[in-house]
């Protein structure tokens, strides 16, 4: 989190903290939102799942 | 043009296409609390095991009904609602295509129809989860699709209006926080929408016969992830109603709007990883699978969710205490507007969610005490504690809030209201208490006879639990009666409540515009970023600002620890090793 005290003299896009830059970026937030649980929740455990032996029958 | 009114109460702009469907989502939402609790009641009286209310297959009908009705369909178009609100009122901002978001709406409302239909047919008492190998009926899906392909349609109808809203300038600098947790509300629904796609379509085609056969196993990785994270668009947008009520009634900042930020980034992160909660005691998935999602990231999250529960009421001291309520640790909350509805209904829904919701939440969700909760009613005595005393309580308020300013009456039978949500809140306290204590007897969730009568396996409960579900049972009636209070009063002062307006007529309670007469074509003023914190300049100088609101956090997490303990000696004792 750096630059704390430009917020008085923001003038739109000038100085604007790269942290501020990623908050104020809705979709780069619906990436990361989606991306992650994708991931590590879906994936990983449809991996899992798909890798479990089928029982012979 | 885009038409905008601007409430003289609370200087809030409404812009005229929004503002009806924000109308229109929000009784299409109360609507479905109305059948939901009606649901409600007759399930509760069943699961009262000196009352024994229905039949069976019925219980078994009635109760999909009610999970799908008050989680599902009430909680998302009140979501709508609320998306419009904060893209377009707190953005001062025309909606974008607002054709787009009432051809949403209708979607929505022809698949909660479809659905409901499918479960009173009879044939799909699958219930809420429908997992596989229990077959609904082909039209209790699809319904589920449709209401969910709508819901999306808004969620991008509100990201649209954050482009609009940035590209004609409405405000200065970064969005407002509670705009940003209705962000962070959408971004979660969009994965939860496309996760119920992912599981739902297939399913679909299954019950038609186009698809021969559904894993079990991975029907409920793919369902949690629809299941779990709709509850997390629930807590980030309940969150966000909990900043702008604070905001409004006592003009409290929140303490660092860079820490609130931080916390929902964390939502965003990590909130949905913790589906896997609900798959805790599954085989076929891995311990480090299991782990991984379940303890780190669900930790980091709830951290989040600590930081929000001491944020809120910690603005609401600091706001307090300006106004001279300086006394003691605790003036500031005892002089706070109790008889408010909207202040009593959004703080019981803060505490209640913390306290109740949250502490057995951790609980359960840790690996090892998961098991002897699993399936029980401690599972339903939790997510009443969230979804009811935390979301439904958090609506409710923001009703009581919006019924002057965006519907344009007066809120009839203002002493009843100023009961209601104690009343409510007491009664589903009690069904959330009562329910967790007789799960921690074993008491089985969804079961129709807790007595097992005629059944080659019974097993025998306890009195004890017979009794707590009996003390359950009283506490859900007192519940419904207070969630019908709450409908009387709302519906109600949209038919009858003084007009604030003259335009406000009865249709235009329900969604039909105003007359032109209302709007003006004129732009709002573009929102002004709101001056830094004092609370933030003044750090180090005063110690700590908000020591009431640091007492309540000590407390909590003194009741964690002693409730997390207890719960590991239950479990110890379940085995007994000799
Ligand atoms: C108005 C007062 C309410 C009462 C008295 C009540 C009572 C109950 C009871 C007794 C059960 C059955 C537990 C079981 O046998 O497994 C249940 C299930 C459930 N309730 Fe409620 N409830 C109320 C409101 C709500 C609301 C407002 C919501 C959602 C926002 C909700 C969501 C659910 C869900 C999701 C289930 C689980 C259904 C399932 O197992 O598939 N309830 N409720
Ligand atoms: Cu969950």
């Amino acid at each position: 989190m750096a630059d704390e005290n430009n917020t008085d003299e923001r003038e739109e896009d000038e100085n604007i903290s790269p942290w501020q830059q990623i908050i104020d970026n809705p979709f780069l937030l619906l990436f990361i939102g989606v991306a992650m649980p994708t991931v590590f929740y879906t994936l990983w455990g449809v991996m899992e799942i798909a890798s479990i032996p089928v029982a012979p029958y | 043009m885009a038409q905008f009114r601007q409430c003289p109460d609370t200087g809030l702009f409404f812009h005229k296409e929004a503002e009806n469907l924000m109308k229109a989502n929000a009784v299409a939402g109360v609507v479905c609390l109305l059948i939901g609790g009606i649901l409600a009641l007759l399930v509760v009286l069943t699961r009262w095991p000196a009352i024994h209310l229905l039949p069976a297959d019925s219980f078994y009908m009635v109760l999909t009904a009610h999970g799908v009705c008050a989680l599902i369909f009430w909680m998302i178009f009140f979501e709508m609602a609320i998306l419009y609100f904060a893209g377009s009122t707190l953005l001062r901002s025309r909606l974008a295509t607002p054709r787009w978001a009432w051809a949403g709406f209708v979607m929505m409302v022809i698949g909660a129809v479809m659905t409901l239909a499918a479960i009173f047919g009879g044939k799909s008492s699958v219930m809420m989860t429908s997992y596989v190998p229990m077959r609904a009926e082909p039209h209790f899906y699809l319904g589920l699709v449709i209401f969910a392909v709508g819901a999306l349609i808004g969620c991008f109808v509100y990201l649209g209006t954050l482009v609009v809203a940035k590209n004609e300038k409405t405000y200065e600098g970064s969005v407002p926080l509670v705009t940003f947790g209705a962000t962070v509300a959408c971004i979660i629904a969009i994965f939860t929408i496309a996760s119920g796609a992912e599981i739902l379509i297939p399913t679909y085609l299954w019950s038609i016969g186009y698809i021969s056969h559904i894993d079990p196993a991975m029907y409920r990785l793919i369902w949690w992830a629809m299941g779990h994270s709709s509850q997390q668009i629930n807590v980030a947008a309940h969150v966000a109603v909990w900043y702008l009520i604070a905001g409004v009634i006592f003009g409290a900042r929140p303490m660092s709007e860079k820490v609130s930020r931080a916390a929902y980034l964390l939502y965003i992160f990590f909130l949905q990883l913790a589906s896997a909660h609900h798959l805790l005691t599954d085989p076929g998935l891995s311990v480090e699978w299991k782990l991984f999602n379940t303890s780190y990231a669900m930790y980091l999250a709830v951290l989040a969710s600590m930081i929000h529960g001491l944020t809120v009421p910690g603005a609401i001291e600091v706001a307090q205490r300006k106004k001279g309520l300086t006394n003691g640790a605790f003036e500031w909350l005892r002089k706070a507007p109790w008889g408010n509805p909207v202040f009593s209904s959004m703080f019981i829904s803060l505490v209640g969610f913390g306290f109740l919701g949250g502490i057995s939440g951790v609980v359960m969700g840790t690996e090892q005490i998961s098991i002897i909760i699993h399936n029980t009613i401690y599972v339903p005595g939790h997510f009443h504690a969230t979804v009811v005393i935390g979301t439904t309580m958090a609506w409710m308020g923001l009703t009581y809030l919006l019924i002057p300013v965006l519907f344009r009456r007066k809120m009839i039978f203002p002493q009843a209201a100023k009961m209601q949500p104690y009343i409510f809140a007491l009664g589903m306290s009690m069904v959330a208490v009562f329910h967790m204590a007789a799960g921690t007897l074993g008491v089985a969730r969804r079961h129709w006879d807790m007595g097992f009568a005629g059944n080659p396996l019974g097993f025998e409960y306890p009195a004890t639990a017979y009794l707590l579900m009996g003390i359950a049972g009283v506490g859900g009636v007192i519940g419904v009666i207070g969630g019908a209070l709450f409908c009387i009063i709302a519906v109600g002062s949209l038919v009858f409540g003084e007009k604030l307006q003259k335009e406000a007529g009865l249709l235009q309670s329900f969604g039909v515009p105003l007359a032109d007469s209302a709007y003006t074509n004129e732009k709002p003023a573009r929102l002004p970023m709101a001056p830094a914190e004092a609370v933030e300049a003044d750090h180090g100088e005063s110690g700590f600002e908000a020591p009431g609101t640091f007492i309540l956090a000590m407390v909590l997490l003194v009741s964690f620890v002693i409730y997390y303990f207890i719960n590991w000696k239950y479990l110890s004792e379940v085995w007994g090793i000799s």
